[in-house]
């Protein structure tokens, strides 16, 4: 066994995932299984490789601290799913 | 050859716009017509933008009134998958998590086209999230292939390039992260690229795996291909992993001359598991470059059969990264529940479906403590030495040619019950975006039950007019990609 069904809680919590039982039994099966492909990996000695994080070189790109686009804020906030003027309402977040 | 103006390549319907033989508005009619007389069987749309079609085509029937003639894309009316962030025009990803979502900004590649003057019809189906490579991961359809409706059209791709099969649009954009333009264009029967990393803007696309995602168009020839990529290319500073290089003019590329160009065949794509007939529609395709002029070269490959796993890990762990900003709160339906933790728990596990959960999960456990060296970054690792057998067989010929997938379209539902089999499928385009490198499909023959097979052309580094050049000979050797659907 690769992941436990325990191991799969804990990552769903992790990941903000609300599972059902049911889900959680069909997900550890399938990532047990696809994590044991994954440690093909292992066949290929990698000592002394430096990670690959992007194709090409990448530096860092910087550019003037200037506002460019005009503010839609009633645009966007069309899309809240609940809004209180022009402000989004959220669920309390300081107890 | 055909008449109907929805088959009609840019370059044949920009003549007939330029010389006012046919207006942008009637042909945008034309495809809608298209579209409403296919639609119900095919379903490669999730919103149809009539009323802003219409309006853009009466735009660019005035710019042409006025006697502009300089953008091949004005009046063409376009498809666009629904990653691609439209303003004003809902943008899902296919995913119920965004149920409604109307982006307030164009994408940079979506700006491009409509700065050309090309006429964007509506937002094509997808796998969630661009997560799957058959099109059925959509929340929303089901997607089906015009060359038998009993196949999928592949994915994630899937809408743009059944729209384009089908004739429901001149030309499409979709994104590739692991082939998701190529498989579909494969399956479908048309043209697909996905350009060099950091070519085009990823700028308005919404991200499933940052260091793999790029736009690339989709169309039924090489010179369409040609048009689109010259539109969308180009350096982004709202982008920054967009590179500045010089774009060149891809449509002098396409000469019909590949005398002494050197192609390479990676004996590895053909060792193992390819339907005979996509061996030998492919290796037919290689003789025929063969015949105008061009060398081959065997090269190899040797280490290709780790991608989809060092492939899998990496997209997995920068998906579960990406999708964590959807919770509720900004955008999307939000399912109330206790606290604010319980709330955003509930929002996600409603709104992601089956295989964006799996990738979301799979991803939080490679990137989890215990597990980081053992997984992402031995992926990362095995990713550097993918690179170096790409460059290194790259560094003896022009372009390598291989199948683009190991077999045509599958049925539908013949792969879902099996997450890991599906992953295997895209055994030979994920070596390519894993190394940034641009890749052409392009129609290279039937199977005997009468689905397209893709052949697939990889260049170097923002080397696509190479790609296309190759690409532009072998389609006027043969005729394949006149055939068209029944549909």
């Amino acid at each position: 066994m690769k992941i436990t069904s325990e191991e799969v809680r804990h990552v769903a919590t992790l990941a903000r995932l609300d599972l059902a039982q049911d889900e959680q039994e069909r997900l550890a099966g399938e990532l047990d299984r696809i994590l044991e492909y994954m440690d093909k990996l292992n066949e290929l000695d990698t000592d002394g490789v430096e990670p690959l994080s992007h194709a090409v070189d990448v530096v860092n790109v910087l550019r003037p601290d200037r506002v460019v686009n005009q503010p839609r804020t009633d645009a966007l906030l069309r899309n809240a799913p609940a809004r209180d003027d022009d402000f989004l309402r959220v669920p309390k977040i300081i107890e | 050859m055909t008449t109907d103006p929805c088959f009609l390549g840019i370059h044949e319907l920009h003549d007939r716009l330029r010389r006012r033989e046919m207006s942008a508005v009637e042909l945008t009619e034309a495809l809608f017509q298209r579209i409403d007389a296919t639609d119900d069987a095919i379903r490669a749309y999730l919103a149809i933008c009539r009323e802003q079609a219409l309006e853009a085509a009466r735009r660019a029937d005035a710019r042409l009134a006025a006697g502009e003639v300089s953008s091949k894309l004005l009046g063409i009316p376009v498809a666009l998958k629904d990653v691609l962030l439209t303003d004003g025009v809902t943008t899902t990803c296919a995913s119920r998590i965004l149920d409604g979502f109307t982006p307030p900004y164009d994408g940079t590649a979506v700006r491009r086209l409509k700065d050309a003057g090309a006429v964007p019809l509506g937002k094509t189906n997808m796998d969630e999230f661009a997560m799957g490579s058959s099109t059925e991961n959509s929340g929303y359809a089901i997607t089906r292939n015009p060359w038998n409706l009993d196949h999928v059209p592949g994915g994630s791709s899937g809408g743009s390039a059944a729209a384009v099969a089908a004739g429901q649009c001149i030309a499409a954009l979709g994104t590739d992260t692991g082939g998701s333009i190529r498989q579909p264009a494969s399956f479908c029967g048309i043209v697909g690229l996905k350009p060099t990393y950091g070519r085009v803007s990823r700028y308005g696309v919404v991200a499933y795996a940052s260091s793999l995602d790029q736009v690339g168009p989709m169309t039924r020839d090489v010179t369409d291909c040609a048009l689109m990529l010259q539109a969308i290319a180009g350096h982004d500073p709202a982008d920054s992993t967009s590179v500045d290089v010089p774009v060149p003019d891809y449509a002098a590329a396409l000469t019909g001359d590949v005398k002494g160009m050197r192609i390479g065949v990676p004996i590895e794509f053909f060792a193992t598991g390819l339907q005979p007939e996509v061996e030998q529609a492919v290796r037919q395709g290689i003789r025929e470059l063969e015949k105008a002029g061009a060398v081959v070269t065997d090269v190899s490959l040797p280490r290709n059969d780790y991608a989809v796993a060092a492939y899998y890990i990496i997209a997995a762990a920068e998906a579960s990264s990406n999708l964590a900003r959807y919770d509720g709160m900004r955008y999307g339906p939000r399912a109330e529940a206790g606290d604010l933790t319980a709330t955003y728990m509930k929002s996600r596990a409603q709104g992601f479906g089956k295989e964006v959960k799996r990738r979301i999960m799979l991803g939080t456990y490679v990137l989890s403590a215990g597990y980081y060296d053992a997984y992402y970054l031995k992926a990362q690792k095995v990713r550097t030495l993918l690179k170096q057998d790409m460059e290194s067989a790259l560094s003896g010929c022009d372009a390598i040619v291989a199948p683009t997938c190991p077999t045509t379209a599958f049925k539908l539902d013949e792969m879902t019950q099996d997450p890991l089999q599906m992953y295997l499928s895209d055994i030979l385009t994920i070596s390519v975006n894993l190394a940034g490198l641009p890749a052409l499909s392009v129609p290279c023959g039937f199977d005997d039950a009468g689905l397209p097979i893709g052949m697939q052309i990889i260049g170097k580094h923002f080397d696509e007019a190479t790609v296309l050049r190759l690409g532009y000979a072998y389609e006027q050797a043969t005729e394949w990609y006149t055939r068209r659907p029944a549909v």
